[in-house]
């Protein structure tokens, strides 16, 4: 990647799209920070999470679990179960933008949705590399300082239950669920996963009933053949608003190193979904 | 263990996801099933916590303020509102149904 200046930077189209989707994803760190001090972590806990777990998801899935009165094992395997996403965008990302040495390691820590998405939305190779970028680093930046705006606001908030903040968390996993949602079948599998948690609820300790959902959803996963990419869509999608009806590389999957046969309707869905249902909200 | 142990093994195992990405054969990701289970596993997943966070009440289902959050959070994303607005909304409505007298 060619060194460039600043002015040259922003007029990069992959670079004003990770920075407006990083403000727009940094901004919901504030839910979280707020969410996770009512949910019993204290600031540097909240903190230790943005910092270094760093996957929205993931976190949101840590407290939802400690707030529901669910082990700390528990909590850690919901979390982690989530995560695994990210290693299948890694995969994506290494061949994309084949990094090497130390920026390996730091590509790694913010390769998440919103990153994968950006950066695979661009045909270009460097525009690839500038995409990935400027939102992961935007993102980290952004996301952290928000978490500890929300973190210090929430824990001067007094009875979260009076300002309705357990009816946030609800409406938090419903936003990160809705995006996922394109088609007949995510939404089968939702409502399988749904049905097997509220039937474990009262008969296994809390926070395992998140767990057994995992299981269902793996074990479909496992046994039925359906798009690759289902459910791996970003919270917010970068290209909803910059290039309506015009996706480059029809969405962010599969990547180059996927195979995808002829015929096969990812494109097609892809273009669809983002031209008539993502809106902004994504 | 303490909650701080969790927090930080989930960290770890968190950042060990990302990096198998990086240090893993290209030729692991023409296996579909895959992606496949971790797509399905974060819909899973994420519709479990939707459902937990609405209903459950230790080892109780009980219905109260937050399924008002649910249906205004839904309607929220189906108007396309923003991430920030779902929330807020959800936190609306279930303020001002406790406020209302519905726990």
């Amino acid at each position: 990647m060619p060194i460039t200046w600043p002015p040259k930077l922003l007029r990069s189209p992959a670079v004003r799209v990770g920075l407006s989707i990083s403000v727009a994803t940094g901004l919901y760190g504030v839910s979280f920070g707020a969410l996770s001090v009512t949910s019993g972590l204290d600031f540097w806990q909240t903190m230790a999470l943005s910092l270094l777990l760093f996957s929205g998801g993931s976190q949101f899935a840590f407290i939802g679990v400690v707030a529901g009165g669910g082990s700390g094992l528990a909590a850690m395997g919901a979390a982690t179960l989530l995560g695994m996403r990210n290693g299948i965008y890694g995969m994506q990302l290494n061949v994309l933008l084949r990094p090497t040495g130390w920026r390996r390691y730091a590509a790694a820590h913010v390769t998440i949705d919103e990153s994968t998405a950006t950066s695979t939305g661009q045909s270009d190779p460097d525009e690839q590399h500038r995409g990935f970028w400027a939102a992961g680093i935007g993102i980290f930046v952004l996301w952290n300082l928000f978490t500890a705006v929300g973190a210090l606001a929430g824990g001067a908030l007094g009875d979260p239950k009076q300002w309705g903040l357990d009816g946030a968390a609800v409406a938090a996993f419903l936003g990160l669920l809705w995006p996922r949602l394109k088609g007949r079948e995510p939404v089968a599998i939702a409502v399988v996963c749904a049905l097997a948690t509220v039937l474990a609820v009262p008969f296994v300790p809390a926070g395992v009933p998140i767990l057994i959902a995992a299981v269902v959803a793996a074990v479909i996963g496992w046994v039925s053949h359906g798009r690759q990419d289902e459910g791996l869509e970003p919270d917010i999608d970068p290209y909803a608003e910059w290039h309506p009806g015009h996706h480059p590389g029809a969405g962010h999957h599969p990547g180059p190193g996927s195979p995808t046969p002829p015929g096969h309707p990812t494109a097609s869905r892809h273009n669809e979904g983002n031209g008539t249902s993502s809106g902004g909200a994504k | 263990m303490s909650l701080w142990m969790w927090l930080l093994l989930s960290c770890l195992f968190a950042y060990a996801w990302k990096l198998v990405g990086y240090l893993l054969p290209a030729s692991l990701l023409q296996n579909p099933r895959m992606s496949r289970m971790a797509g399905t596993m974060t819909i899973g997943l994420l519709a479990s916590l939707t459902v937990v966070n609405t209903l459950a009440s230790g080892h109780a289902l009980v219905l109260d303020a937050r399924l008002g959050a649910l249906a205004a959070a839904a309607a929220a994303l189906f108007l396309r509102a923003p991430f920030l607005v779902v929330v807020l909304a959800g936190a609306g409505a279930a303020a001002l149904l406790r406020l209302a007298g519905w726990n």
